[in-house]
């Protein structure tokens, strides 16, 4: 059969019989191969357990985005409550940056789950096809002459050889995905280092300036001058500005000011 | 014939089954060879669930090798030239 499992029959094969070859008796192939086999389950494992550290990372990078997602909501809810559209545009904006991201990584963490599955399951094949084998030998050699037992005991270990070739190259596959998500998930860190999910609260100088913002707005004493304090701290209210801002521009008076107003009040519970 | 999806596992194909198996596979090497992605993914698609629907799954107790090798299902269209252009899948 020409065509596409023919051509994947024949790499397989040479595969195979690249393994094989060096065995000129049974009982060294059987050793042989007994050996390559118990390799490979240890590299199943090592491989299961590369994929669930990696689903793991991604799992806590999508628990602090989720949260991101809801404080930055509720800041854009308050802040447009308040009148401050601008403001509530930019906690938008960065909320939805974080939710694309957010589905990204759901997508990834459901196939690194089913990676670890279908690996988890390929694991379990080759032992039983290993214990299959291991029974067998000792039939074989039972029951037939030495070149007829070397025939079939060579046989059952092209098939298991097989098994070991499909279970390395589904590992492979799944380690090469596992590596690409890990870029993915290291960009995605860069991305938070550069504070593009950073929540509203990180513009003043580490205090929770928004909140802060917000309590004082609520509070109809201090609205007017707490306004003030905003809109020069938001200077236009661009998104651009907002964003300078965040990266660390923020005003000098906003964070004495609010020491002044009550230290207490302004730090984060 | 038993016939293995590659990292997914062995299906035992009746011999009434197999001319309609070349003729997918062939619509499969057609596609890939004509540089249609789409059309690849669709007839390899095709392929697949040919095999899983009309193949009986081989038990782990069978130490069978396989006449015929598929792909992995998550093969890419790239992945699938390389295979004709001699790369293969299979590093080493």
């Amino acid at each position: 059969m020409p065509g596409l499992s023919g051509r994947m029959s024949t790499v397989i094969k040479a595969k195979i019989s690249k393994l094989l070859d060096r065995a000129e008796d049974p009982a060294e192939t059987l050793e042989y191969s007994y050996q390559k086999q118990i390799e490979l389950l240890q590299n199943v494992k090592k491989g299961i357990a590369d994929v669930v550290t990696s689903k793991k990372r991604l799992q806590l990078q999508e628990q602090k985005l989720r949260d991101q997602v809801v404080k930055l909501d509720t800041q854009a809810r308050q802040a447009l409550a308040a009148g401050n559209e601008d403001l509530a545009r930019v906690a938008l904006e960065r909320k939805n940056v974080a939710q694309t991201e957010l589905q990204s990584l759901d997508s990834q963490v459901a196939q690194l789950e089913q990676q670890q599955q279908q690996m988890t399951e390929s694991e379990q094949k080759l032992r039983a096809k290993i214990e299959q084998f291991r029974s067998k030998k000792e039939v074989i050699k039972a029951q037939y002459s030495a070149a007829e037992a070397q025939v079939r005991i060579s046989e059952a270990a092209t098939g298991v050889g097989e098994e070991m070739a499909d279970v390395g190259l589904a590992m492979q596959r799944a380690l090469d995905k596992t590596e690409n998500m890990k870029a993915r998930a290291d960009a995605v860190q860069e991305l938070e280092a550069a504070g593009t999910f950073e929540d509203l609260t990180a513009l003043g100088s580490g205090d929770d300036d928004i909140d802060r913002q917000l309590k004082a707005l609520s509070s109809t004493s201090e609205v007017d001058s707490e306004l003030a304090k905003m809109k020069a701290e938001l200077g236009t209210g661009s998104p651009t500005t907002v964003g300078e801002l965040g990266a660390g521009n923020s005003p000098a008076a906003a964070p004495a000011e609010a020491e002044q107003a009550g230290p207490s009040q302004g730090q984060a519970p | 014939m038993i016939v293995r999806i590659a990292t997914e596992g062995q299906y035992d194909i009746g011999d009434d089954d197999v001319p309609e198996l070349n003729q997918l596979d062939n619509d499969a090497v057609a596609a890939c060879e004509g540089g249609d992605g789409q059309h690849f993914h669709e007839s390899f698609d095709r392929l697949l669930a040919f095999v899983r629907e009309k193949g009986e799954p081989v038990g782990d107790d069978r130490l069978d090798a396989s006449d015929v090798i598929l792909p992995p299902p998550d093969v890419s269209f790239e992945e699938a030239r390389a295979e004709f252009s001699g790369e293969g899948l299979i590093p080493g």
